[in-house]
């Protein structure tokens, strides 16, 4: 039969020799190969007592960023969902009133944001859209959870606290 | 039999069409169409008088005609200057018209806030497009951008005068096509505005297309503001039976909520046939219009991400499988999601949604 590519080896059916045959030098290289890791750097960690360093451009879970006098960033532009392949961003967007402005730092600002991380692929592609360096990917994993509905995850779990409420409590 | 109209030869880009004296260069070479066509940002062939005001449509005449053939000495605005026979024009073969328009496209963005991330414009903003292709990657302006105190000019229409590169298209849509014109410009160079002097509201039936005629995002709908980013709202072509308009009209609709009503607009950004107010503001319903289909959008364009259009979606077979039991769902997601929660019907309140209208559902 013609073989299909040239990659093919024929089965090596030839007796087996009385080296071979004699069966114990085949089990005492196999074990110094096992006795040979004993002594070698282990491959896995206790964790989570020990941990690996993260790379650098780990990506995380996500939070919505504010500036440094607390107000949101987010603008609700909409470039964080349409450039999401896996289309997990959703949002709302409204005006902002006067004597809104120390909580959100442009006129328009995400009345509702949310992530279903679920669906999301921790790919970076929202934090690379943003303009306005709302939201980052950070180094902490998406928790696990018994139920899906605990993955959608609203303003309330992805905004960071304010800096300045912090201080002065 | 009558005598045929001598038509003139121009070339263009070494395109050669025949158009009819009095023709000017940008409209000849939209008559051969594609890439050599100059961007305008002020001309609007629905307009009587505009154009000349921007600058964008800059080309270089290299033959002024075959009675003399001599070039001209400056770059001219291709929107008010005619065509001669036997002129001869470079449009994109010219690096100097490709410089000149780069510096255009820095002086029009000098004072534009760079603030698409809010403007409703974004995604269909001709200056976005424009400085998107001509346009440096910085600017080298180092003062502050001029700013205007925002006024009110009514309940429909929203104006940003900071956003207005004073086309004055608005202005002309206003005198054409309107009893009375109750807005133009004050002032005169760097404090030049688009106004209505004594605060007045902008109210006449036709006043809506100037939304549709600016090109940049200072006139907009206020009905539509911050309610949704047009890339994620899908556009059918729809009309109705109107007694003022053609009534042949754009909608922006997400599920069955019209969020928006526009004019049927060319592939230049021009409205085809302009819409009156009842139309535009106040005919969200979808029972008052008849869909026509889905509105064909450049796929280049941003308002076509994620529009999946001729997929084949895959027949369900697990209610045949289990003789029409429908799967039971691990997670229905309107169930916990808060966004688009059917409490709140952004498309039903009037202006911009605030954050008293999403405390109302909670």
């Amino acid at each position: 039969m013609q073989a299909l590519t040239n990659r093919v080896q024929p089965v090596d059916r030839r007796p087996l020799t009385l080296w071979e045959r004699m069966y114990l030098p085949a089990i005492f290289k196999g074990m110094l190969i096992t006795f040979k890791h004993i002594f070698q750097k282990k491959a896995t960690v206790s964790y989570p007592e020990e941990k690996r360093p993260f790379s650098p451009v780990f990506r995380g879970l996500h939070i919505l960023n504010r500036d440094e006098e607390g107000r949101e960033r987010c603008t609700a532009c909409g470039l964080c969902a349409v450039a999401c392949p896996a289309e997990a961003i959703t949002m709302e967007a409204a005006e902002r009133k006067p004597g809104e402005e120390h909580l959100y730092r442009e006129e328009k600002y995400a009345a509702r944001y949310e992530i279903n991380m679920l669906r999301c692929i921790f790919c970076g592609f929202c934090e690379e859209a943003c303009p306005k360096d709302a939201i980052y990917l950070t180094e902490t994993f998406a928790p696990a959870n018994f139920q899906r509905k605990g993955f959608i995850y609203g303003k309330d779990d992805l905004l960071i606290p304010d800096p300045k409420a912090k201080q002065t409590v | 039999m009558a005598e045929e109209k001598k038509l003139f030869k121009v070339k263009i880009d070494n395109i050669s069409v025949e158009v009819e004296p009095g023709t000017t260069i940008l409209n000849a070479a939209r008559q051969i169409g594609g890439d050599i066509v100059p961007p305008a940002m002020c001309y609007y062939s629905k307009l009587q008088g505009s154009g000349g005001k921007c600058r964008t449509c800059l080309v270089k005449v290299t033959k002024g005609s075959e009675a003399d053939p001599r070039p001209m000495p400056k770059l001219v605005a291709s929107c008010r200057t005619t065509v001669m026979d036997g002129m001869e024009v470079a449009n994109i073969t010219s690096p100097e018209v490709q410089e000149a328009r780069k510096g255009v496209v820095e002086f029009l963005l000098l004072n534009h806030p760079l603030d698409c991330p809010i403007c409703d414009q974004a995604g269909e903003c001709h200056l976005q497009d424009l400085g998107y292709e001509h346009g440096a990657d910085g600017t080298r302006y180092e003062f502050k951008r001029r700013t205007f105190d925002q006024i009110d000019i009514g309940e429909n229409i929203k104006l940003h005068m900071t956003r207005c590169i004073l086309c004055y298209r608005c202005v002309y849509t206003a005198d054409q096509l309107t009893q009375r014109r109750e807005h133009g410009v004050l002032g005169r160079g760097e404090h030049a505005e688009i106004g209505t002097y004594i605060q007045k509201a902008l109210d006449n039936d036709f006043i809506g297309n100037v939304i549709d005629v600016c090109p940049v995002g200072a006139l907009t709908d206020r009905t539509f503001r911050f309610k949704n980013r047009v890339w994620f709202l899908k556009p059918v072509d729809a009309h109705r039976h109107c007694d003022k308009c053609c009534g042949k009209t754009v909608l922006w609709m997400r599920g069955d909520e019209i969020f928006r009503v526009t004019a049927r607009k060319d592939k230049y950004g021009e409205v085809e046939e302009f819409i009156c107010d009842t139309c535009r503001f106040h005919t969200k319903d979808v029972k008052d219009w008849t869909i026509e289909g889905p509105r064909k959008i450049d796929r280049h364009s941003v308002i076509s991400q994620g529009h999946y259009v001729g997929t084949v979606k895959p027949k369900e077979t697990i209610t045949d499988v289990l003789e029409g039991r429908q799967p039971r769902l691990l997670m229905d997601i309107h169930s916990v999601s808060e966004v688009n929660r059917p409490g709140i019907e952004l498309s039903k309140i009037d202006g911009p949604a605030h954050s008293d209208d999403f405390k109302k559902d909670a």
